[in-house]
């Protein structure tokens, strides 16, 4: 086993600090790079006529899974020593389903804000504001809700671990499930639709609002 | 002022195959994966700790971002960093660097600026309770096959589906 580098010493606490760094340069990159930082395209999600955001997240999902799997499989990497996000069931449910009621009004989320932000979107900025906020509030809060957010507590619960199937079909069925998920997609895109809704005034109209300033 | 010729976006395919290979390589380097609402945490922990350093210590959810380096060498902080550095390099780069306030056709950019800070207050609340985002729980433990991060992600995708309808006047 030669990683991770960072857990078996390798990597002290200063190169984690300059990874990360270098780490969320290309995350910024993907993500803008796919339009991700544009908060119309994500929305576009939510009413099925830009399916981008599966599309990047259930590629990336597959492509890093499948990573993990062969490089767990020929002993490079110790899945041991890599931290499963623990589970708490009904924290997470909540938690979830709230976070999809600002996702949809918002049409961004925490990463993807930041890119909009950084790439000149104030909408991307007021996002990111309301969310630190918004996580400011809720952690002033916490002492309320610290009952709550212990429940339900699984520990590092996998897919495996519950359906009893080993890693590998697991693996696979998401793989299948995934590429099912791209052909929808791509049906879902190539239907006839309605006339677009028109291109908002502030593309059309550079006066009238910010856009068109450009850098 | 000037239109800039943008450059279209990438393939969104070959896109996110980058983005887990990025994904990847936080796994073999640092033993996690990518986040971005704990940058939010650890930052918030870091103004609660400067403007009132025992009430942060009291708060369970803000004392755990104040060991070890503190909360504004946190990881995931210094990464968020790079997700704004490498999305602007980026669009920089395809002529996408745009002042302006995205929006839907029948929104002014007033009512969108504010129902996108009420969004980001709304996901908060709900990064805070699930430990996580789009990026800590459904890429990152979506690729770990973590059994609540699944449960995130569909929780999440429900939560949207559910809201569109409602909130259609804001992009349609």
């Amino acid at each position: 086993m030669t990683a991770p580098f960072f857990e078996l010493g390798y990597v002290g606490p200063r190169g984690g600090l300059a990874a990360a760094l270098i780490i969320g340069i290309a995350f910024g990159w993907c993500l803008e790079s796919a339009g991700m930082g544009s908060a119309r395209k994500l929305a576009g999600q939510f009413y099925l006529t830009d399916l981008t955001v599966f599309k990047v997240m259930f590629s990336a999902i597959v492509t890093a899974m499948l990573g993990l799997f062969w490089l767990g499989r020929i002993g490079i990497l110790d899945l041991s020593r890599v931290y499963v996000p623990e589970t708490y069931l009904v924290p997470q449910l909540a938690g979830g389903l709230i976070f999809g009621v600002g996702f949809a009004l918002g049409g961004l989320c925490p990463g993807t804000s930041c890119v909009a932000a950084a790439t000149g979107r104030l909408d991307g900025v007021a996002l990111v504001l309301g969310m630190w906020s918004g996580v400011l509030a809720t952690g002033l809060l916490f002492p309320l809700l610290a009952n709550f957010y212990e429940t339900t507590p699984r520990g590092s619960l996998t897919l495996p671990q519950v359906t009893g199937l080993p890693y590998g079909v697991v693996t696979l069925a998401i793989v299948l499930v995934a590429v099912a998920g791209f052909r929808g997609a791509e049906w879902l895109e190539s239907r006839p639709r309605p006339p677009a809704a028109p291109v908002p005034n502030d593309v059309r109209k550079p006066g009238r609002a910010l856009e068109g300033v450009a850098l | 002022m000037r239109r800039a010729k943008s450059r279209p976006y990438a393939n969104p395919y070959l896109a996110g195959v980058a983005l887990g290979v990025v994904l990847l390589a936080a796994f073999v380097v640092m033993g996690r994966g990518l986040g971005a609402s704990g940058a939010f945490a650890s930052s918030a922990a870091g103004v609660v700790s400067a403007a009132a350093p025992a009430r942060a210590q009291a708060n369970p959810y803000f004392a755990r971002y104040l060991g070890g380096e503190g909360p504004w060498l946190d990881w995931l902080l210094i990464e968020i960093a790079g997700v704004a550095i490498g999305g602007f390099v980026s669009a920089l780069i395809a002529g996408r660097l745009r002042v302006a306030v995205e929006r839907g056709p029948r929104l002014s950019a007033g009512a969108r600026l504010t129902s996108a800070s009420v969004a980001g207050a709304v996901m908060g609340l709900g990064a805070v309770l699930a430990r996580g985002c789009t990026s800590g729980q459904a890429l990152t433990g979506g690729a770990l096959l973590s059994v609540g991060s699944w449960l995130f992600m569909i929780a999440a995708f429900a939560g949207a589906y559910l809201t569109a309808p409602i909130v259609r006047r804001a992009w349609q």
